[in-house]
């Protein structure tokens, strides 16, 4: 065998010894490799690494921002936040989950569709992640869940913040309504995107959607150290959210409620304006439906109720009706001829029931004709017969003009509402352009007395009338009630300033009328005249007058003789189809007509008619005549608004001693 | 021929004690403390399962050591190979009966511990080429015959660990016989003409990888492909070792490892959660430490008169280096994850029993290192 000494030995000893001081060197090198590398990422990388440790342990939880409430000028509460109680479940902390859930759909009562869902809705989500499996309990449920509590080992009971609405259909279209936010309304609005948590409700429509930026609110904040599985190990850091801020609108609850009431078993809209500020009084759109009903999701057969419906419910007629103004325009045709030297005060015309031109025949409303009348008879007694001589002298373009500078045919709140449409105003260009067809003189006539090609929202109509009723001066209209620009201190000056005096008796030489402010520099768009001659609109508001409050006149029935209540106005029938010879002789009554082919009835007003301050619009949808159908629910409202002016006022003027 | 107890030495007991190496039992010592008191911090500040049985385990492993020590040194020459067998006997029933973890088949079942065989063959391995070229002589290392036998006796453990599969502990087996091989004189262009060998032949053994295999060394490469699969166990020691800083986040308090961001906390990545609590200044006494370990089994190598006790010391030594290295240099993110503990520091029997059987050996070289074995 080998041996281990002699020369062999020694070679193989110095062989080790050099081989071994040789891997010592190298050792030495990578030792210190691995303190470079040390040193790199604990010393000059350090700040690095424990931000992201930071970011690996700390989560932060939102919590659902509570929403701004909308008041009406009064300060009630008219879209506020409810306290609910929810019952929330982390399914990670339930020990049997299957069992909880069995016990919770009987002691709730859930129907099978339900429980369904919230299952799927489990096997979607992280197992840390809340569970919510009743939004909304009744105090009967939630005193049972407490009950039971001790046996339901992982139940939770939340105390919660809702939407409510508590005037119900009453303020539906003019606020909107909240419905848990879709992919849609992330991807569109990066606000909603930032503040968003699981079942956030977000503005699906109205006031609602346009100022949910204002409305959201910010998140709470829980800041939490997680473990590497998300789970939470203890609260770090807590910031409250900051409420949404609180909207106040210029809307009158008393005044929205009575026009509720008053189109209850109509279709039809009502608006009411206030002619020196522009603030939105009312607006109302019948039928309405509860907005509360979309806050948890709809069901299914309150949906089919309201799609159903052949009044059209989803519909805001104020905003989105485009309806044909009928006679209510023939103030804007009086105005314009006026303004345009087409006729005097003085032109008159013979109406026989029905006139012949250019090969057609042209009806006026009464078969057996209104007889020799001037323009402030024609405008009384609404006849058709005048108004066609006068808007064939007229001609379309011109009466396009003025209707559209009075607010016809352009978007009232432009911006404020998606769902506003502009309606059209005809012109000669108009139709050239879009029907590529020459204007036919027979159109110019109709257009006259607010048939055929034009179509108005009943607000438009409702801010003509007020334009006209404050003297004939722009106004901005509004809905959002902001103090610190609340103009009326300066709108009544110039109010004092530039009142015309309006007689009930009809002698123009008395009138006072002070043209001095037309000289003076005004804005640009607030209060601009919209007229030529001032005299001008005050002839026609003293028409107005006198067909509400002279006998013969269309509106005479439904007047009010008392003077703090009196008001004038105007009716408008619009016909929904051409009248047929056969019809015309027929003459049936209302009730003879299918639905759908009534009249629609239309009636603007403003009052009270000394020292004007509130105008309105009245719509009926196939209600039938305006005189009948439209003029005495305005003749109902003005004794409201007239009522509450006083009040409004002393809110007004304590609001804006506040600041 | 070799048959001479353990005990037969000519010095008394007292003396042999005193010949024991004190600064390196000391060091192994605080090793053992620092250890337990790391395993304390995993277990998240409470005395649990891991804290227990580590300390339970060092304290017992850590006597057997002491005991061993006296040991005649030529006990260990004389049962050279036969530990070898042994332990390459245990690996054959492993891959046979083994338990399987983990998708591995690595433990044997011997009723009181599960034993890893294939860390004993990192000590085995050393333990079986001193012996062997103990007797070579230096003109006939470099045959084909003594170039094929302890061929063999390394490849076959490597095929057996490989098969398991267990890549790291098979690449941590090669290496210490290769650092032996070296040592003991086989020539340089050898270990050229294989290592060329191995380069050539590497995307063939790369499609002999399993998946999970071939995924660790490409996440290596680019562990931010993939954060949150292949590449996290990477990405969260990084930022756990980072954000540790110069002092560290304080004992108990390394959020990354009680907050369960860190994987295998206990066995591969303790030196991760260390580092994190204790910085870089605890890094490098933990460093210092290990340094001082290796530098005694070296100089204990140095004075040693019989080759065996040599080559078995400088073999020790140069294979708790790279074990020591390999694992931080794996949890720094500089190699690809395989499984390789830290000496004595990382939770695992079987691993703290070879270390410590592997210290035994030095110390009996120590105390009889006047001894020759004929």
């Amino acid at each position: 065998m080998f041996g281990s000494g002699g020369d062999s030995g020694y070679k193989k000893l110095s062989t080790v010894n050099r081989r071994m001081f040789i891997m010592t060197a190298a050792k030495v090198v990578v030792f210190g490799g691995i303190i470079t590398r040390l040193f790199t990422l604990q010393i000059n990388e350090n700040k690095k690494y424990l931000t992201l440790s930071d970011k690996n342990r700390l989560r932060e939880w939102r919590l659902p921002p509570v929403r701004g409430d909308f008041e009406d000028f009064f300060g009630n509460k008219i879209a506020s936040n409810l306290k609910v109680y929810q019952l929330h479940v982390v399914p990670e902390q339930v020990e049997d989950f299957r069992y909880l859930m069995i016990r919770l759909r009987d002691i709730l009562e859930i129907d099978s569709r339900t429980f369904k869902k919230i299952l799927k809705k489990k096997s979607q989500q992280k197992p840390w992640e809340t569970l919510i499996i009743s939004e909304n309990l009744s105090w009967d449920q939630f005193a049972k869940i407490n009950f039971y509590l001790h046996e339901l080992s992982g139940a939770k009971p939340v105390l919660s913040v809702a939407r409510n609405y508590p005037y119900n259909e009453k303020f539906t279209h003019l606020l909107g309504y909240v419905a848990q936010a879709s992919e849609k309304d992330l991807i569109e609005n990066e606000v909603i995107k930032k503040s968003h948590v699981p079942g956030l409700r977000v503005g699906k429509i109205g006031l609602e959607k346009t100022y949910e930026n204002q409305l959201i609110g910010s998140n709470g904040i829980q800041r939490y150290e997680v473990n590497a599985y998300g789970k939470r190990i203890n609260q770090i850091d807590f910031v409250e959210g900051k409420k949404g801020t609180n909207i106040k609108l210029t809307v009158d609850t008393e005044i929205q409620a009575q026009c509720n009431e008053l189109l209850s078993d109509k279709a039809g809209s009502i608006c009411v304006m206030d002619i020196y500020t522009g603030e939105l009084i009312a607006m109302h759109s019948s039928p309405s439906f509860d907005p509360n009903l979309f806050l948890y999701g709809i069901s299914h057969e309150n949906w089919n109720e309201i799609l159903n419906n052949p009044k059209k419910p989803l519909i805001n007629r104020s905003l989105q009706g485009l309806y044909p103004p009928g006679s209510t325009i023939k103030p804007i045709v009086a105005l314009s001829a006026l303004e345009n030297d087409v006729i005097s005060t003085k032109f008159k015309v013979n109406c026989t029931g029905k006139t012949e031109m250019y090969g057609q025949t042209y009806h006026c409303w009464k078969d057996t004709g209104h007889g020799i009348v001037n323009l402030r008879d024609a405008l009384k007694v609404s006849c058709d017969t005048f108004f066609y001589e006068m808007s064939r002298r007229l001609g379309v373009d011109r009466l396009n003009l003025t209707a559209k500078k009075f607010g016809l045919g352009e978007k009232v709140f432009n911006g404020t509402y998606n769902e506003e449409k502009k309606g059209l105003i005809p012109s000669t260009q108009w139709k050239k352009n879009v029907l590529g067809r020459g204007w036919v003189l027979g159109e110019t006539l109709i257009t006259g007395i607010g048939q055929g090609y034009m179509q108005t929202t009943p607000l438009q109509l409702c801010l003509m009338t007020a334009q006209l009723a404050n003297g004939g001066f722009k106004i901005k209209p509004k809905i959002i009630y902001d103090k610190k620009n609340d103009s009326y201190e300066k709108i009544k000056s110039e109010m004092e300033k530039n009142r015309i005096e309006l007689l009930s008796d009809f002698q123009q030489d008395d009138a006072l009328v002070d043209f001095s402010l037309e000289k003076k520099k005004r804005d640009t768009d607030l209060y601009k005249p919209l007229y030529r001659n001032q005299e001008n609109v005050k002839f026609v508001l003293e028409a107005m007058f006198a067909s509400t409050n002279e006998v013969r006149g269309t509106s005479y029935s439904s007047r009010i003789s008392d003077k703090k209540y009196q008001f004038a106005g105007k009716t408008g029938t619009s016909q929904v189809k051409k009248i047929t010879e056969i019809q015309r002789e027929l003459d049936l009554d209302i009730s003879q007509i299918p639905y759908e082919e009534r009249d629609h009835a239309l009636f603007v007003a403003f009052g009270p008619y000394v020292n004007p301050r509130y105008a309105l619009s009245v719509f009926v949808e196939h209600g039938g005549a305006g005189s009948s159908a439209a003029a005495p629910l305005a003749k109902k409202l003005f004794k409201t608004i007239i009522d509450r002016h006083e009040e409004r006022e002393k809110i007004r003027e304590k609001s804006l001693m506040e600041i | 021929m070799f048959k001479e107890t353990a005990l037969s030495g000519q010095t008394t007991f007292f003396q042999k004690l005193r010949s024991l190496d004190y600064i390196l039992l000391v060091c192994i010592l605080i090793l053992g403390v620092i250890s337990s008191l790391a395993m304390y911090a995993t277990d998240g500040g409470e005395l649990l399962y891991h804290t227990k049985s580590h300390v339970l385990r060092f304290i017992i492993f850590f006597i057997m050591m002491l005991i061993l020590s006296f040991f005649n040194i030529r006990f260990w020459h004389a049962t050279g190979y036969f530990f070898y067998i042994i332990v390459l006997g245990l690996l054959i029933w492993a891959s046979l009966y083994g338990i399987t973890a983990s998708g591995s088949q690595r433990w044997v079942d011997l009723y009181f511990i599960n034993l890893q065989p294939s860390e004993l063959m990192k000590i085995a391995i050393i333990v079986c080429f001193a012996k062997f070229y103990h007797r070579a002589q230096i003109n006939q290392i470099n045959n084909f015959k003594n170039l094929l036998v302890p061929m063999m006796i390394l490849i076959l453990p490597i095929l057996l660990v490989v098969s398991q599969p267990d890549l790291g502990t098979s690449i941590l087996i090669a290496l210490s016989g290769i650092i032996v091989l070296w040592l003991a004189g086989i020539n340089l262009k050898y270990f050229i003409y294989s290592g060329l060998f191995l380069l050539i032949s590497l995307p063939f053994v790369i499609s002999f990888l399993k998946p999970y295999q071939k995924l660790r060394i490409l996440t290596f490469f680019n562990p931010d492909k993939d954060p949150l699969g292949a590449g996290y166990q990477i990405i969260q020691s990084k930022i756990a070792i980072g954000s540790g800083g110069l002092t560290g986040k304080g004992f108990l308090k390394g959020t990354q490892g009680y907050l369960e961001f860190l994987p295998e906390k206990h066995t591969d990545f303790i030196f991760t959660l260390f580092s994190e609590e204790h910085g870089f200044i605890g890094s490098l006494a933990l460093l210092f430490i290990y340094g001082v370990i290796i530098y005694r089994v070296i100089n204990i190598g140095k004075n040693a008169r019989s080759f065996f006790g040599k080559l078995f010391c400088f073999g020790f030594a140069s294979s708790i280096f790279v074990f020591i290295t390999v694992n931080m240099s794996m949890v720094l993110g500089l190699l690809p994850i395989v499984g390789s503990p830290l000496p004595i520091m990382s939770y695992g029997g079987s691993s703290m029993l070879a270390t410590m059987i592997g210290f035994s050996i030095v110390m009996s070289t120590k105390i009889y290192q006047k001894q020759l074995i004929a």
